[in-house]
């Protein structure tokens, strides 16, 4: 599947600047670790040491937050949009 | 002159300057304002506090910030009241409410936009922005004018009439986007990164904004005659707030206003509808599950709390507890309030209130605790909740006959409780 990953301005220095990079990939999880093989020094900014996504780092599949969905195993289809969101803000 | 030695992210230690940043860029974690302590307790007193102004910036020493001339409405320094009544009604002892209904526009917010309007215009900001609930919204847009900033405020399609005048009036942008507070707020988060000129007060410069939830603790500390309560009983949204007054309390022992750090103990109040800090610490858990907000409280209703894990966290710490109220309890607590103590407090306050009497029902805030319980918000923003519920006792002709056949016995309907009268205790203001 060709999904496009939207990337926020903490993440551009490794996109050089770009704020949405297209990937391939069958899950949200694989779509990330395109992005990690696009722009290398992705993973170890999204992932703990143990491979989950760190605390405060939010994703979103279109308009949907990926915990109500099934996290990185979360299938994607043709087109749709991938997105890596800061989680701190608002309140 | 303002005493920051620059920011520091609270979960890998990375320092970063005091520009308008708010996650680390490595980690993603929230920054932290750094202050130098030792030189604000070689500055700060007691007696400079109280020749100050009577707002929040009578601390500023304490603030992330320092202008001669803040953006100022005059927020902060809201009446600290005894409650005996409603002590009595809950079985609790030495109870006060933190009356932030006061406000200049009405919340607690207030306090956090003098404090992130006033940096952000150091900053060189010229567009205040930012996702809110309501309370937030009223509060930049006010404060905006007052700067002479422009303003866009983001908030979500349904909240009630009255916080969308409060915010429309002032002539900002009002942008009510069909979603819940999570989906504006996030949004927000991504406006951020396409704006980068404008200051979203809850996103890029929150590290400054959240600073100014400190100024409750200050406040209530040196109310009480500069000493710390033993329990305080905070609403939890983003977690942000109930985070910045344990850390209040704990910087005035670090500064010297206090002897020694205070132990206070904080507890979380949120609604059943949207409840996942209290959920996450009836459950032991260690990380935070989103939810989707149903309830009456919208001024709490964010799913996706930011601070939550830190507000857990400063919940167990201290040896408070959480709970969550629904919205019978709500309203039963707004009512409860106003009946005993003459407050009327927002859909959020009643949560306070609620939570407070679950807890001490529970036994888990104890009677021979000096109690203080944060009423955020002014019940006039959400009329809304009480539709229906509280009216007139009775609509009649304009003759005597009318009111006596209407009201048999008009001086039976006192209420019970403890005389009324001014206590022997009263704060400071």
């Amino acid at each position: 599947m060709s999904v496009s990953v939207r990337v926020p301005t903490q993440l551009r220095t490794l996109t050089a600047g770009a704020g949405e990079v297209p990937v391939e990939g069958a899950t949200v999880g694989e779509a990330l670790e395109a992005l990690d093989a696009a722009c290398p020094g992705m993973a170890e900014r999204l992932f703990d040491e143990s491979g989950n996504l760190r605390r405060f780092v939010n994703v979103f599949l279109a308009e949907e937050d990926v915990r109500f969905l099934d996290g990185l195993d979360t299938p994607v289809a043709d087109g749709q949009t991938v997105s890596i969101v800061p989680a701190v803000a608002g309140g | 002159m303002d005493h920051v030695t620059g920011l520091r992210c609270r979960e890998c230690g990375r320092r970063f300057p005091a520009e308008a940043l708010h996650v680390c860029d490595f980690c993603f974690g929230p920054l932290e304002v750094a202050y130098d302590y030792e030189r604000i307790a070689a500055t700060v007193s007691r007696q400079r506090i109280a020749d100050g102004p009577r707002s929040i910036w009578r601390y500023r020493d304490l603030l992330p910030v320092a202008d001669a001339a803040p953006v100022d409405l005059g927020a902060g320094f809201t009446p600290l009241v005894r409650a005996e009544r409603l002590a009595a009604e809950l079985g609790l002892g030495e109870l006060w409410i933190k009356d932030d209904t006061a406000n200049p526009t009405g919340s607690f917010k207030d306090r956090v936009v003098s404090v992130a309007l006033t940096k952000a215009r150091q900053l060189g900001f010229k567009v205040a922005a930012c996702a809110s609930t309501g309370n937030l919204a009223n509060s930049v847009a006010a404060h905006a004018a007052r700067a002479g900033m422009a303003s866009v405020v983001l908030i979500p399609h349904d909240l009630e009439a009255a916080k969308v005048t409060m915010t429309a009036v002032y002539g900002g942008t009002v942008v009510a986007v069909r979603g819940t507070y999570d989906d504006v707020n996030r949004l927000c988060a991504e406006l951020t990164s396409e704006h980068p000129s404008w200051a979203f007060v809850n996103v890029n410069v929150r590290t400054y904004y959240a600073e100014g939830s400190k100024t409750l603790a200050f406040e209530i500390a040196e109310q009480l005659g500069w000493e710390a309560p033993d329990h305080v009983v905070v609403p939890i949204a983003s977690g942000s707030q109930l985070t910045k007054v344990a850390k209040g309390f704990a910087e005035l022992g670090k500064v010297g206003l206090l002897e020694g750090e205070p132990a206070v103990r904080v507890s979380g109040a949120q609604a059943a509808g949207c409840a996942p800090v209290a959920t996450a610490f009836a459950d032991g858990a260690d990380d935070i599950r989103p939810v989707r907000p149903h309830t009456i409280a919208k001024s709490l209703s964010i799913g996706n709390p930011a601070d939550g894990w830190y507000a857990l966290s400063a919940i167990r710490s201290s040896g408070g507890a959480c709970a969550a109220v629904t919205d019978d309890e709500i309203i039963e607590g707004i009512r409860l309030l106003a009946r005993t103590e003459g407050i009327f407090a927002e859909t959020a306050g009643g949560v306070t209130i609620a939570t407070l009497a679950k807890l001490a029902a529970a036994g888990q805030v104890r009677r021979d605790e000096r109690v203080v319980a944060l009423v955020t918000g002014h019940g006039l923003k959400t009329v809304e909740a009480l539709t229906g519920i509280v009216g007139p006792s009775a609509t009649i002709e304009p003759t005597l006959a009318a009111f006596d056949a209407a009201v048999p016995d008009a001086a039976a309907q006192q209420p019970t409780g403890p005389s009324g009268g001014p206590s022997n205790e009263e704060p400071s203001r």
